[in-house]
Parts: structure tokens; sequence; C-alpha cells
């Protein structure tokens, strides 16, 4: 399913958390609400974690991570990362890279089996991404936008990119990516949808100025109805079958 | 958590692959569009509701008019003539716009209002850029308020004492003939475009100007068409001790020579012998910047030039209020001419003798080409008149001139005219002047209100006696027309040809000379 939330008064709801399937990790806020928002979704689903990077609050852009493992970046304090391990569950791989574009949030993008990256990325890098992630890396732009990060929010299920990406594009990314895309935008008419919107498998919570109309795009491409077929009410008992099948 | 009320469109009635153009939905209506040319993921209709081109543009505003001269402020401080609907009134309106130097204007037009509701109304249509890539046009209305506000030069002539420099021109001779014949001649040369204001006086007009040059150049324009002498007098205004500068009014006295064509003069014998020993009794045939005398006796003529005249200033004997009329009985050619003038011998009777007796007298005239007998003829009567001037004096005591001065001295051909003179074909164009306020009040305090109108009544009749006279000149005299510029009289209805005129033919004139008024044209137009 699809939520609408914000973050202290921002709808960019992906630069302040980060959502996979084992996890999710939120920035530490004034106000817990943009931490019920997840908590009512993922409550004993998958461990909500509070952190910040580099002592900054922008964790969804510094951070990039799937099922399988966590990069942070290299300004990352010894004790923050302490405390992802401590939280995390203990199959996810957590590594720092000493990578110049240090927002790996904005330079890479992926699901639980490939990563569409920045072009510029090092090759050391790449290979890190592959190892802890799990993932077949592709280096590729959006529109040609080089932040493959920011222009594209991806799931195993599906992925939605720049809305001035061309057909041509499309199919070429979804391609390499092996899933359905489209090009589309969040919270009225923004074209960041990477920063705009967190998406795993099941949830995709979106700033709270998405239009319905987005928000509908977004649940028909990362089938967020079929994964919960009982409708946005009755989801409770479905959400845990979901859940183990990805376990 | 619930979805909002507001319906979402079904996604899966779409294909995204094979829609052809349309990439995205419009994140606002859900309409189906090519996200790559679309400006931020809008469609054209959402965009046109969302953004506001001309939001930072003014929707009213206030023009401010200046009744008199109906010239339109431009800011700051300059005034601009423009008609209503011109192009000039739109930049005008447009430069009045606060925010619409950031976009770009398309078109501009004026929706019609009607004048009298101070109201202008402009459509614009501007074009701006909404995101990259993307302008979206949009048109709009705006009213403008016409206020009006007196301009700096209105303001001036309304203000008192706000001239630089004055010419007083003055004619001491009791009709106003050679104002009318000056008042054309400016309209003429345009030698009036830089007054500030121009009032009628006593003996004549004071002319107002802002800059002293311009009234040097009004001077030396009199001087080049009428006898005068000028003065020059200087008032100290102001003084700035620490830099020496000081400002004046100049006040610049036109004095014309008080002799006018057709006058009777008589010169002293002294200056007569001067000019060519011509006879003293003489008739003044032409003016010009100098005055031209004539003996009809034997057509010899003199020049008077400004300065010799001021040196010994004479008046004139006899003008043309005093001529009287004539019937020649019997007129016999000289062979004797200068110029149009030929010399003849006449004898003539009164007309209001005519009937009563047989006087006649016999004179010699210089109008022997133009006159035959039993025409009537305008001329002084001078044995019948009695003349106090000291110059008629020294030649009546004179042995050499008393012999030759003439019972009657004819001056021009007198032609029968209706009491109500018809219409006229042409007319000539005047000069809008104003009445001397102090003299105005002045005599409104002097006299009673009933003595008053009737003073007004007398000056006023004077006034148009002295401007049909002017008119019968311009008719006749041919060599005047020149100077003058005659203009149509539009024809209303069909002039009716009168064929009942008397076998002394009024002179006309040529239609050729005259011109067409473009005041009137533009109204033709309409």
């Amino acid at each position: 399913m699809a939520v609408r939330a914000q973050f202290e008064n921002s709808n960019e709801v992906g630069v302040f958390s980060c959502l996979t399937n084992a996890y999710a990790i939120v920035a530490v806020g004034a106000s817990e609400n943009f931490y019920s928002v997840f908590e009512s979704e993922l409550q004993d689903v998958i461990p909500i974690c509070h952190a910040t990077i580099a002592g900054t609050r922008i964790v969804g852009r510094l951070i990039v991570g799937n099922r399988k493992g966590l990069l942070v970046p290299t300004t990352t304090t010894d004790q923050e990362l302490q405390h992802l391990r401590n939280t995390l569950p203990a199959e996810v791989k957590i590594q720092r890279i000493e990578e110049r574009l240090s927002a790996l949030g904005n330079v890479i993008c992926c699901n639980d089996h490939v990563a569409i990256v920045h072009p510029d990325l090092e090759r050391e890098t790449e290979e890190i991404i592959a190892d802890v992630l799990g993932v077949e890396v592709f280096r590729q732009t959006v529109a040609d936008n080089v932040l493959t990060g920011s222009y594209m929010a991806l799931s195993n299920q599906g992925g939605i990119v720049h809305p001035k990406t061309s057909i041509r594009d499309q199919d070429e990314l979804s391609s390499l990516l092996q899933v359905p895309l489209v090009a589309g935008s969040v919270n009225r008419g923004s074209p960041v949808v990477g920063a705009g919107m967190v998406v795993n498998d099941w949830l995709a919570i979106t700033g709270l100025d998405t239009t319905a109309t987005e928000l509908s795009v977004v649940e028909s491409v990362f089938r967020l109805g079929e994964m919960a077929p009982g409708g946005a009410g009755g989801a409770g008992v479905n959400k845990d079958s979901i859940v183990e099948s990805f376990y | 958590m619930e979805r909002d009320t507001d319906a979402g469109i079904p996604i899966s009635t779409l294909d995204y692959q094979n829609s052809g153009a349309a990439t995205i939905l419009c994140c606002n209506c859900g309409a189906p569009i090519d996200g790559t040319t679309a400006a931020e993921a809008l469609c054209s209709d959402c965009l046109r509701l969302d953004v506001d081109a001309s939001a930072g543009i003014q929707r009213d505003g206030t023009l401010h008019c200046c009744r008199d001269c109906e010239r339109w402020l431009q800011p700051p401080n300059s005034w601009v003539v423009a008609a209503p609907e011109s192009k000039e009134l739109l930049s005008v309106c447009l430069r009045r716009l606060r925010g619409l130097s950031k976009v770009r204007i398309i078109d501009a037009n004026f929706i019609w209002t009607e004048p009298h509701s101070r109201r202008i109304k402009l459509k614009i249509t501007i074009q701006q850029e909404a995101s990259q890539g993307t302008t979206i046009q949009q048109t709009f209305e705006v009213e403008y308020v016409v206020a009006s506000q007196q301009c700096a030069d209105c303001k001036k002539s309304f203000t008192h004492n706000t001239w630089r420099a004055a010419v007083q021109v003055r004619q001491k001779v009791p009709h106003k003939r050679t104002f009318l014949y000056l008042e054309q001649v400016i309209l003429k040369s345009g030698a009036h475009k830089d007054t500030v204001n121009i009032k009628e006086a006593k003996d004549g007009l004071d002319f107002y100007f802002a800059a002293r040059n311009h009234a040097e150049r009004m001077v030396d324009f009199l001087t080049s068409v009428v006898p005068c002498k000028t003065k020059k007098s200087a008032e100290l205004i102001s003084k700035d001790i620490h830099t020496s500068v000081s400002s004046y009014k100049f006040t610049f006295s036109v004095e014309i020579v008080p002799i006018c064509k057709d006058d009777l003069v008589v010169l002293p014998i002294k200056l007569a012998r001067q000019l060519g020993n011509i006879s003293p009794l003489t008739i003044c045939h032409r003016v010009g910047n100098s005055v031209n005398l004539m003996d009809p006796n034997t057509l010899q003529t003199a020049e008077v030039p400004t300065g010799t005249y001021w040196r010994a200033p004479f008046r004139n004997l006899a003008d043309v209020t005093e001529l009287k009329e004539f019937i020649i009985m019997d007129i016999e050619s000289i062979d004797k001419s200068k110029g149009k003038y030929r010399l003849a011998e006449a004898t003539v009777a009164r007309s209001s003798d005519l009937g009563s007796n047989d006087t006649t007298y016999f004179t010699r005239t210089h109008l022997g080409g133009i006159l035959h007998a039993g025409d009537a003829v305008l001329g002084y009567h001078l044995t019948g008149t009695r003349f106090n001037d000291d110059n008629f004096e020294a030649i009546e005591a004179s042995s050499k001139y008393s012999s030759t001065i003439p019972d009657v001295v004819l001056i021009k051909k007198s032609y029968a005219r209706k009491k109500k003179s018809k219409a006229r074909s042409w007319r000539l164009k005047r000069m809008a002047n104003e009445y001397e306020a102090e003299a105005a009040a002045a005599a409104a305090g002097g006299a009673g209100s009933g003595q008053q109108s009737r003073r007004e009544q007398q000056d006023a009749n004077r006034l148009e006696q002295d401007y049909e006279m002017f008119l019968r000149d311009v008719e006749e005299d041919e060599e005047l027309r020149q100077t003058l510029d005659l203009y149509k009289v539009q024809a209303q209805g069909d002039a009716v040809k009168e064929d009942d005129d008397s076998e002394d033919e009024v002179p006309e004139i040529d239609m050729n000379e005259l011109l067409n008024d473009m005041d009137e044209l533009e109204v033709a137009d309409e």
C-alpha cells in the first residue's frame, strides 16, 4: 500500500528515511510523527532504526541499502556505525565505503538484484556494491541525469523514473532491471522521485503533497495493491504472510 | 491509512508502452501527456489554471491627463501628446504597469470605453516562462482611471507673471486694421509659436514669452513686416551678489508708424523737399516695412524709411473713415502711368449732391486705369473739410503749394455691396487672444452695467466694422493677398449664386488661391 507522510513540513521523505525489505532507517526528528507513520505500517515486521549519518538527518541521501546489505559513506562516525550494527538484523552486511561521491543515496539506486549507479563512481566502489548488496551493477543515467538515486525509485516489483524520461530510455533501463518502469512524479509534480518517496516490496511512503493520480501510478507500478489484496484497511493479516514469503 | 476522497484514475486501463507520445499522467488531473515535453508533470490545462503569468502585474492604474492641453503624463515629469486609442497612448499605458518588464508582451490593444467614463481599458497578452522550456501565454485586462492633473506648461500659463520677456506692439490709430493684417502675417509665418500668452491692450497687442531670445525673434519679425521703432527695457527681478547672477524681465516696446494704407498725408515741407521734392500733399498707397507715399497729381512716389519717419514724425491728415463717395462724371486718361497706376483727369460730383445741385469738382487721379464715367469712387473731400494740422496750414500758407491743393483726392473705387455682405467663399484664421483683464475690470468698475454693456456693444461693432473693411481690402488688393493665407469655406448646401450682381462686379477671389483647412478636412473625413 502507499501512504503519504511528511517530515517536519518537508515532503521529501526519501531524504530523511531509507526503506528496504529487511529494515527501515529513519532520521531523528524533532517530533515523532514521521517515525509513527513507519511504525504503524512496519511494527513487528521489520526493525525500524533511528539514526543519524555524520551527525546529519539526511540519512536517506547518504546511505543506500537493500535486503542483504547497507552502504554508509566514509563520513559516518564509528558510533553511528556501531548503532546501526546493533539495531539492524545480523544478516545485513554493513560496509563503510571511501567514495568521493559521498551521498550514496543520490548516486546509487538499487533493489535486491540490480543497482543503477552514477557513471563516475569509482571501480572499487562498484565492486563493493556488488559484494555487499549482492547485486549486478550498471552505470546508467536517468533522463540525462547522473544522479540515478535521486531520479529513480526502485523495488523488486517495479520502478518509477523522472517524468522527462523518454520511452526509449525507459525500455533500456527496464531491460537492465528486468522490472516494469514508468515515468512519473511525486509531491504534486516534483521530478525528484527518488528523494520524494521510499518504497519496498509492499509499502511506499510518499510526501504529503502527492496527488491521487501520482499515488495511483505509484501503487500500480509497484504492485502495492496486489500485495495487500484486502485493500487499504484490513491488511494486518496479509502483511505477515507477505513478509514471511520474503524471509 | 485511508486514501483521500479525491478519486484516482485507474492506471491499469493505460498501456504505457503503446500510448504514443503520452508517457506520464498529469499530476493534477491524471490526463495522459508526453512527459518529455510537458512542464513538470502538468498538462497544459492544469498549467494554465495553476500558473498565473500575470501575477506580479497590476490590473489597474491611474493615468494623468492635463485637461487644458490634453497631454498625458509620462512619469516622472514629461507630458506627451497622444490621441485616444493611439499607439502613443498605448505606450504611456503600458509604461504605467509595474511588473510588465519581466514578461514578454505579445499583444496589447484598447477596449472601447465611453470617454466620459474617464476609464481606459486595455487587453494585454503576455508570455512568460513557467518552467524551463515551457512558456505560457495569458491574456488579461487592465483598467486605468484617467485623473486630471495640470501640466507644468499649463500651470505656468495660468499663473501670472511667469513670462520673462514681453513685446508690446502699439499703433496709435483709432482702428484695428493694421493689427488684423499683422495677425494674418503672424499666423502665416508662425511667429506666435513661442508665445506664452497674447493679450489685447488699448491700441495694440502684448505678446509674452518665456525667454528673451523668443521676444527678440518676434521683434525682428515685426521690423521686417511693418514700419516700427523698438525700445528695449529691462527690469531687475533679483540679483545674487555672491555669484553676480541677476535675472531680468525684458520688455520690448514696438511702436508702429501710425500711417495706414489709403491715408491722406501732408508731409512737412522740409521732408518733402528731401524726398525728391515731392508735393507735400500725398496719399499713402502701400505700407511695407517703410511707408510708401504717392502724389496723385503726378504719380511721383516717395518712400519714407522708418528712421526718417521717427526723426520727423507726422500724422495723417485724414483716414479711411473720412472717405466720401463721389460719382465720376467724366474721366480722361493722360498718357502717364506708373506700375498699376495710370494718371487721369476726372470730373466728379458728390453722390449726396446728385439731384440737389450741380457742383462738380475737377481732379487728377492715379486710378485712371480702373475708373470709368459713372463709377462710384471714394475720396477725400478737401474743400468741405477743415483740418487742424500744422503741416496742412503750412502748405496752405506757402506760395508754392497753396495753389496745388485739389478739391478732391480720389483714393479707391467703390463697389456696390449689399448692406449685409453675402457669405464669402473664403475665410481667415484668427489668433486666440485674451482681452486685457485689467482693462475689462476697470471698465466694469468705472461704469454702470447698462452703460458698460453699451460700450461693449460699441466696441464690438467697431471691431466688426474694422474686420469687414479689412476683408474688403483683402478682396480688392491682390498684392496684400499674397502675404496672407486664405482658406476655403466648406460649402454649406449649394451656394446660391446671385444673378442680380450689379454691373460693377465685386472683386472675387479665385478658388485656386485658397487653401484647404486641415482641421476641416479632418471633420469631413469622419
